[in-house]
């Protein structure tokens, strides 16, 4: 097989083509949705331990698999980007990351409001909550680091060594957390472990997470679209782009 | 090679003997923040005691910090970073003799003033002696980590807050195995495992960073 | 089916407050960054157009 794939890592060519494949997972997306909320709310059982607050894994963990997933997967386009000294994969590094702090925040706030009930406290410091929130901030420093730098391509380049720190150093991270978790017996509910995991949960949990999933997919390929228009204002395609869709100026 | 390292070494230190004020204010903002505390929880001996690991680690981070900036901020105003970057010896050769340099300025007084401040604290003597052992094996880190912070952020406004931003997470695993190992050594339990990690992790950033700051430079600098 | 009732469905068993909220804030969250991101692309592609019909 002999793509030319660097025809379509060009913003022009790139540029309608996520337009085709947004609405494809848009519909994935809300498709899985529906059925992961319909298994999430009316067939999971009960948790006979946690009463009904447990149905807050069902965004919880999903939300959290995500923000790990796509910070490895925004280091991998870095790691692409920077080896290949390309403009497409530092572009989807820079998409993909408003989406994984907003996972992370969720993750945050929804994992707090199931502590609540469960542990009787809006934050207690276990170790996924923690590691949770060392990762926003591992987040939040490559979306500054990037806006502080006034030349996109320098600011790719710096973004994209900065995540590949980052993705060396989050197992260590974790595994430190979890040490230092342990020693200071904290909480003796784990989030993962405390209900028994009937099958229909669990399958509850993959649809949200694949749901999660189409959704970022989406949501990157609508941003890096924006990315292309704001880096390229001055070009040709992004002019005649502009005057084809018309609507008010 | 071996000439380069050592000219570039003996010149940081003697910049930095030049301008003592820079190592007095890393000393005397480790100094402040250690005394604020008590201040503002009380001097009850236990609960110093208690809170000692990790107020005094958290102060050596942040003391630590303040002089990040100004590791490669002269060199890349005068010219002499570019030159650096097309020498024949290997970046993160000199990357790593900068690093030392900032360490035996900025870090190592920091770790001998922090037994002072630990009697403060009422620390008992081996867990002064765990303090100092473990700011020793955990400041090189912090250092070497620092520098990539340091080096992406040349040249950018406002870096003073991104370096802290970019670089303090990176150090939470030294500053869990650091005040965890005074910590053990305060609950009667050995710390060597907890110093064990650190200095894994401390000679882990000396084979990595320099390599990350080496390329962070040649992007900040391009 | 796991609920008598819808009232005891949007009750959840006492924590509907703690659901809900999850779930409506995750659904607000994401919607929003839908929306704001169409917004994005518009003032992008208005831009690009004056500066189209300038020359």
């Amino acid at each position: 097989m002999n793509i030319n794939w660097f025809k379509y890592s060009s913003p022009q060519t790139f540029y309608p083509l996520a337009g085709r494949m947004i609405p494809w997972f848009a519909w994935a997306a809300s498709i899985f949705a529906v059925i992961g909320l319909y298994i999430s709310f009316f067939i999971a059982p009960t948790d006979f331990q946690q009463g009904e607050a447990y149905r807050i894994i069902f965004v919880h963990v999903p939300a959290a698999w995500m923000s790990m997933f796509i910070y490895m997967v925004m280091a991998g386009w870095a790691a692409l980007g920077l080896s290949l000294n390309a403009r497409l994969p530092a572009m989807m590094a820079q998409a993909l990351a408003p989406t994984g702090a907003i996972f992370t925040l969720l993750a945050l706030v929804t994992g707090s409001f199931w502590g609540k009930p469960m542990w009787g406290a809006w934050w207690v410091w276990d170790a996924r909550l923690t590691s949770e929130l060392i990762l926003l901030f591992l987040y939040l420093g490559f979306i500054a680091l990037q806006s502080s730098i006034d030349d996109p391509r320098k600011a790719d380049k710096a973004g994209a060594l900065l995540a590949l720190v980052g993705v060396v150093n989050v197992p260590i991270i974790y595994f430190s957390v979890k040490w230092w978790n342990t020693l200071h017996q904290g909480s003796t509910i784990s989030m993962g472990a405390a209900p028994k995991m009937v099958t229909t949960m669990l399958l509850g949990m993959l649809l949200m997470a694949l749901a999660f999933w189409m959704y970022t997919i989406a949501v990157a390929l609508m941003r890096v679209r924006c990315i292309m228009l704001e880096r390229e204002r001055a070009s040709d395609w992004v002019k005649e782009q502009a005057l084809s869709v018309g609507g008010n100026t | 090679m071996n000439r380069a390292w050592v000219t570039i070494f003996k010149r940081d230190i003697l910049l930095a003997l030049r301008r003592r004020s820079d190592v007095a204010t890393t000393l005397f903002f480790f100094l402040i923040v250690a005394s604020l505390f008590p201040l503002g929880i009380g001097p009850e001996p236990a609960v110093l005691s208690s809170i000692a690991p990790g107020v005094l680690w958290v102060a050596a981070l942040l003391a630590g910090m303040l002089s990040l900036t100004r590791m490669f901020a002269s060199d890349f105003s005068d010219g002499s970073l570019e030159q650096m970057l097309i020498a024949p010896q290997p970046l993160p050769m000199l990357v790593i003799a900068k690093v030392l340099a900032h360490w035996i300025v900025c870090g190592l007084p920091v770790v001998l003033l922090a037994p002072m401040i630990g009697l403060q604290y009422a620390l008992p003597n081996d867990a002064l002696l765990v303090l100092v052992l473990s700011l020793l094996l955990g400041t090189p880190a912090l250092s070497l980590i620092g520098a990539i912070g340091a080096a992406l952020t040349l040249g950018v406004r406002g870096s003073g807050l991104l370096i802290a931003l970019l670089v303090l997470p990176l150090y939470i695993p030294v500053l869990i195995f650091g005040a965890g190992a005074v910590a053990a050594s305060q609950h009667g339990m050995s710390p060597e495992a907890h110093l064990s990690l650190l200095a894994a992790f401390s000679l882990l950033s000396l084979v990595l960073a320099p390599f990350a700051t080496a390329a962070a430079l040649r992007i900040s600098v391009e | 089916m796991q609920w008598s009732s819808w009232s005891a469905f949007f009750n959840m068993g006492g924590y509907a407050f703690y659901v809900w909220f999850s779930f409506g804030l995750t659904a607000l969250w994401l919607v929003w960054e839908v929306l704001a991101l169409r917004k994005r692309s518009a003032v992008a592609l208005n831009l690009a157009k004056l500066l189209a019909q300038d020359k």
